[in-house]
Formats: structure tokens, C-alpha cells, sequence
């Protein structure tokens, strides 16, 4: 356990140091600014609207972002050591392989989770600070969902791109693969569904179907944790109109949210266990 | 005999490819020992196996007592410097050696005796990454002596070193040898190791061409010094009277030539060499590892432990 935590440090501080924490904070916080001020230009207006719509178009917005950032920060992980030459020497040392991929997974979600909360956080704390709004309850429970979900959809895509890296042996073959990685979950993943929607007609074994169908991938399971208890609005129409008939319970979606880390995560571990260097 | 590391019949085969072919030898406890070969010989296969790190496909590996594959724990008691070392450049000597004492569960604070030992004391707190190859080298050595590890491996540990630094390097083998630890350094120059190890394996396309002591392998090889005479003056009558006592001799380009002298007759051939007055210099070659290399590799198959 130790060791874990030897290498987590050490990556998370490396993470610090080579500005990626703060990189991501800004993006996020920046991000977040942009869409409360400017989120509904669209209908005529420039100005801070509410939480609920902001929260609900950043949704939108970090389904892309967040995947993309997990993966860049953490398909190196593995392979760039192998790359540098670094992976003999540290596997030369007495720690277990599924010890270095933990450690490198938690140091990376622990940066990332860091920066969410910071550059999130932050962009709330400005909102408050120049709209003198009062902050309801269920504007705090949004947003701490909110921020929590992103950590864990981060989290799901760091355990991703340790595969990817466990997998690979060269680091532009790693990011390649993460590439394809996050096109097909973020893009393709639900194109597919629509297309399989639109060609069936809509039967109604599929309609039943549909909702869990959502549930295989992270992308859209994040979205349904935050957009279920916001409702329409914000371009994200397409999705709560199709699950529209359904309530998630939130514990199924968090449990999805979960294992979409554990299962790319003990994944990669196996794979790298059993991996001859 | 008690032996740091042992193998029976050793091999490892990728696919078709046998990258060690039914090695057995042994390694004694507190022993320095070369493991000789080209590149492609099978050493870093070899070191790999020994680190645990690839898992044997035949025969056996003890290993300070253990089979290292799957054996993580074991490596504590190992010390490992890999070829051409290289380090998170980010982070500065004294904070890199920390990190690895961490991950060795060793003392922490032996770090700076380890740093002033390799003599990188005063550059222990600029990132690696601005360091120059000679002193990254010796980062390695110090990192492979945290927790002053029973069984140290150097894999190549002279290359990029200058003639300072390398004589630094074999003083610390020197000082571990002492200390009752054994060292297994990994090298193709021979002439450069032979004077600080106790005995060498020698590999060859995965297979065992000889192990044993220095004076074993030198007795197994048997092989012919090679004197380079410089002429006084027209070479062809020194030539003449060689051939007459039966040594070859063959012109080299510098002007130089070269012959061939049985070990029997070493000292004789050079008395009479010396006395000669048609000789105006000369030199005496040991046999380098590439003569012992095409001399065992002509004879039949492998020898296992000469007597």
C-alpha cells in the first residue's frame, strides 16, 4: 500500500509541476465562466442566466472535454516509461506490477480530481461573487453532483488510457489509440444508437432496451446523472427526450459511474500482470 | 558451493527464437563476475530472468535461494544498474533517490552517504534532466546500492564513463566485493573487466560457451600471445629468421609485425626477441574476448564448469 502511494505522490507531483493540474483548472474554470455569461447568446441574451442551465450545458461541454483530458494526462503512463527507458529500472525495484499501475491511476485521478474541483469550484465561487445570488440548496446538491460525476467520468478515462498504455509499446501508437478511444465513446457510441433506433423503427423490446444501452457508456452516463435532475434545455434535448419515459435510479447510475472505473482499471492491471517485459 | 545465483538448463525462447538455450551455471556467493558476450549473446536476457522480470520457458533459476518470476519481494535484496540508465529528468538527484529508496523500502537516509559515495554530492539538487551521461551513470550505480543489496547487477556500467569515473566505478565493486556482495557486471570488453572480476560467463547466441575462474578460462582457451614488433630497419630478413624458428610473422599496416606465440614458449620466443638487435620495439596483446570468442566457438559444444 505503501508503494501505491510512493508512486501516486510522485505522479500527482509531477502532474502539479508540469502545470497540467493548473492547465486543466483553467480550461475547466474558463469553460465554466464562458457558458454561464455566454450559454445562451443564442436566445438574445449575454449574462449570467442560472445554475441549472449552466450546469446543464457545461454538461454538455465536459462530456467532451473531460474524456479527452483523463486520456491525455494518464496514455502515457506506462508506456512512457517504457519509452524513456524508465520501465526496467522502476520494475527492477520490489513492487508488484498491479502496484505500479494503481499507483499511477490513483496519482493521475488524484490531479485530475484535484483540478476539477479547483477550476469547477473557482468558476462557481466567481459566479456567486458577481451575481450576489443567493445559492438554494438544490443549486449546491447540482452542483456537488455536478463535480463529483466529472471527478468520477475523469477517473473512468485515466483507467481507460491505462490500458491503453499497458496494451501498447509505443507511445504515438498509445496516443492514437486513445484518440479512437474517445471519438468512439463521445461520438460514435451515440450515433450508433441513434442509427440502430432509427433503422428499427422503434420496436418496442428496443424502447425498453434503449435506456440500459445508454448505460455502456461512461460519456452518457455522466450525462444522465446531471441532466435527469436538471431537465431539458441546453442542447441536450436529444438525450432527455429519448429517456424522457424513464427514471434512472441514481444509485444504478452512480454504480455505472464506478464501474466504469473498476473495469478498465482491474483490466489493465491483469493485462500488465501478466505482461514479460 | 554456495552460489548467489543458479541455474539448471536454463532457457527462454520468444516464439521461434531461443533467445537462451539450456544454460547451466552458477554464480558464487560474494564473487565478482563478468557475464561476456555480444550483442545479442542472451546477457540481457539473462539479467531480465534473474530480475524476474520475463519468466524462464525451460530448466530452473534459484536466485539468492528463490525463483525470482512472480517473486517481487526478492528484488529488496537486488541491486540493478540498467544499460544506458536513464531517469525522470524532472526531478532532481537527491528527490530521484529518495523516490527509489521509497519504493525499496530502504533507509531514506542513506541517500546523501550514497550520493557522496558516487560523488554527485554537489549536484545533488539540479534536475537530472541537466546532467551529463557519466553522471547519470553513476545516479544508477547508486540507485542499484540502496539498501546495500546482497546481489548487485551492472548491465554495461562503463559505457559513457570517462577513464576517471570508470576506474571510480570498479573501486565501489572493488569496496563491494569486500563487503561479501555479489556483483554480476554485464560486458563485451573483456580487457577492461579482466582485471576486477574473480571469474566470467561467457555467452554466445544463447548458449554457455564457458564459465569458470579467470586462470580456468584462460587454461580452457589456451590461447596464443600475440607480440607486434616494430622492425629497426628492412623487415624481411626479421621475417626470414622467424619463420626459421617457426613463428609466423604477418605485416601490419603500421609497419608493424605481429606473431603468434605459443603460451609454452612465450617467455622463451621473448627472451630471444628482446636480445634480438633487429627489433626496435615491442609490445605483448592478451587475448581479447573476441580471440577467446572464435577460439571456443570453433571447438565442439559448449563446456560446462571446466575442472
Amino acid at each position: 500500500m505503501n508503494t501505491i502511494l510512493s508512486i501516486a505522490w510522485k505522479e500527482f507531483r509531477d502532474d502539479f509541476r508540469s502545470r497540467w493540474t493548473i492547465a486543466i483548472s483553467v480550461v475547466f474554470a474558463l469553460l465554466a465562466l464562458g457558458i454561464a455569461w455566454f450559454g445562451s447568446a443564442a436566445a438574445g441574451r449575454v449574462g449570467f442566466t442560472s445554475f441549472d442551465a449552466t450546469l446543464a450545458s457545461l454538461t454538455t461541454l465536459g462530456a467532451f472535454v473531460i474524456p479527452l483530458i483523463g486520456l491525455l494526462i494518464a496514455y502515457d503512463a506506462i508506456v512512457g516509461e517504457r519509452n524513456d527507458g524508465t520501465l526496467l529500472l522502476l520494475l527492477s525495484y520490489p513492487l508488484g506490477r498491479g502496484q505500479l499501475v494503481a499507483g499511477k491511476f490513483l496519482g493521475h485521478c488524484s490531479a485530475l480530481g484535484v483540478a476539477t474541483l479547483a477550476g469547477f469550484g473557482g468558476a462557481v465561487a466567481v459566479m456567486l461573487a458577481m451575481q450576489h445570488d443567493n445559492l438554494t440548496g438544490a443549486d449546491l446538491w447540482n452542483i456537488a453532483r455536478f463535480i463529483a460525476s466529472a471527478a468520477l467520468l475523469g477517473a473512468s478515462f485515466v483507467a481507460i488510457a491505462c490500458l491503453v498504455s499497458v496494451g501498447t509499446t509505443d507511445k504515438s501508437r498509445a496516443a492514437g489509440l486513445a484518440l479512437i478511444g474517445w471519438l468512439a465513446s463521445v461520438v460514435l457510441f451515440d450515433l450508433a444508437l441513434l442509427a440502430l433506433l432509427v433503422v428499427s423503427g422503434g420496436n418496442p423490446l428496443e424502447r425498453t432496451l434503449y435506456p440500459y444501452l445508454l448505460l455502456l457508456n461512461p460519456v452518457d452516463t455522466f450525462r444522465l446523472v446531471n441532466l435527469s435532475a436538471l431537465g431539458d434545455g441546453a442542447g441536450n434535448d436529444l438525450l432527455t427526450g429519448m429517456t424522457a419515459g424513464y427514471a434512472y435510479p441514481m444509485a444504478l447510475l452512480v454504480g455505472m459511474q464506478l464501474a466504469w472505473i473498476a473495469l478498465p482499471f482491474g483490466w489493465a492491471m491483469l493485462a500488465f500482470r501478466r505482461k514479460e517485459i | 558451493m554456495n552460489d548467489a545465483i543458479r541455474f539448471e538448463a536454463l532457457g527462454k525462447r520468444y516464439g521461434d527464437f531461443a533467445a537462451l538455450d539450456g544454460v547451466s551455471a552458477g554464480v558464487p556467493q560474494g564473487q565478482v563476475v563478468g557475464l561476456l558476450g555480444h550483442n545479442g549473446a542472451g546477457k540481457s536476457t539473462l539479467i531480465k530472468l534473474i530480475l524476474g522480470l520475463i519468466r524462464p520457458s525451460s530448466g530452473q533459476l534459484r536466485v539468492l535461494g528463490h525463483a525470482p518470476w512472480g517473486a517481487p519481494a526478492l528484488r529488496a535484496r537486488i541491486g540493478y544498474l540498467p544499460e544506458n540508465a536513464t531517469f525522470y529528468a524532472n526531478l532532481s538527484g537527491r528527490e530521484l533517490l529518495h523516490y527509489f529508496a521509497r519504493l525499496k523500502r530502504a533507509d531514506p537516509r542513506q541517500v546523501d552517504a550514497l550520493l557522496e559515495r558516487v560523488g554527485l554530492a554537489h549536484a545533488a539538487e539540479r534536475r537530472v534532466g541537466t546532467w551529463s551521461k557519466g553522471m547519470r551513470q553513476r545516479l544508477g550505480l547508486a540507485q542499484a546500492l540502496l539498501g546495500a543489496p546482497e546481489l548487485v547487477l551492472l548491465d554495461e556500467p562503463t559505457t559513457g564513463l570517462d577513464p576517471q569515473a570508470t576506474r571510480e566505478l570498479y573501486r565501489i565493486v572493488g569496496e563491494l566485493r569486500a563487503g561479501g556482495h555479489t556483483v554480476l557486471i554485464c560486458s563485451h570488453l573483456l580487457a577492461e573487466l579482466e582485471p576486477h572480476i574473480d571469474g566470467a560467463l561467457i555467452l554466445r547466441q544463447g548458449r554457455l560457451l564457458a564459465a569458470g575462474s579467470l586462470a580456468e578460462l584462460d587454461a580452457l582457451a589456451a590461447l596464443p600471445a600475440r607480440v607486434l614488433l616494430k622492425p629497426r630497419d628492412e623487415a624481411g630478413a626479421l621475417i626470414a629468421r622467424l619463420g626459421l624458428r617457426g613463428l609466423a610473422a604477418t605485416p601490419r599496416p603500421d609497419g608493424r609485425l605481429a606473431v603468434e606465440v605459443a603460451r609454452a614458449e612465450k617467455l622463451d620466443a621473448l627472451r630471444e626477441l628482446l636480445a634480438d638487435p633487429a627489433v626496435a620495439d615491442l609490445d605483448v596483446r592478451a587475448p581479447t574476448l573476441a580471440q577467446l570468442y572464435d577460439h571456443l566457438g570453433n571447438r565442439a559444444p559448449a563446456v560446462e564448469e571446466p575442472a
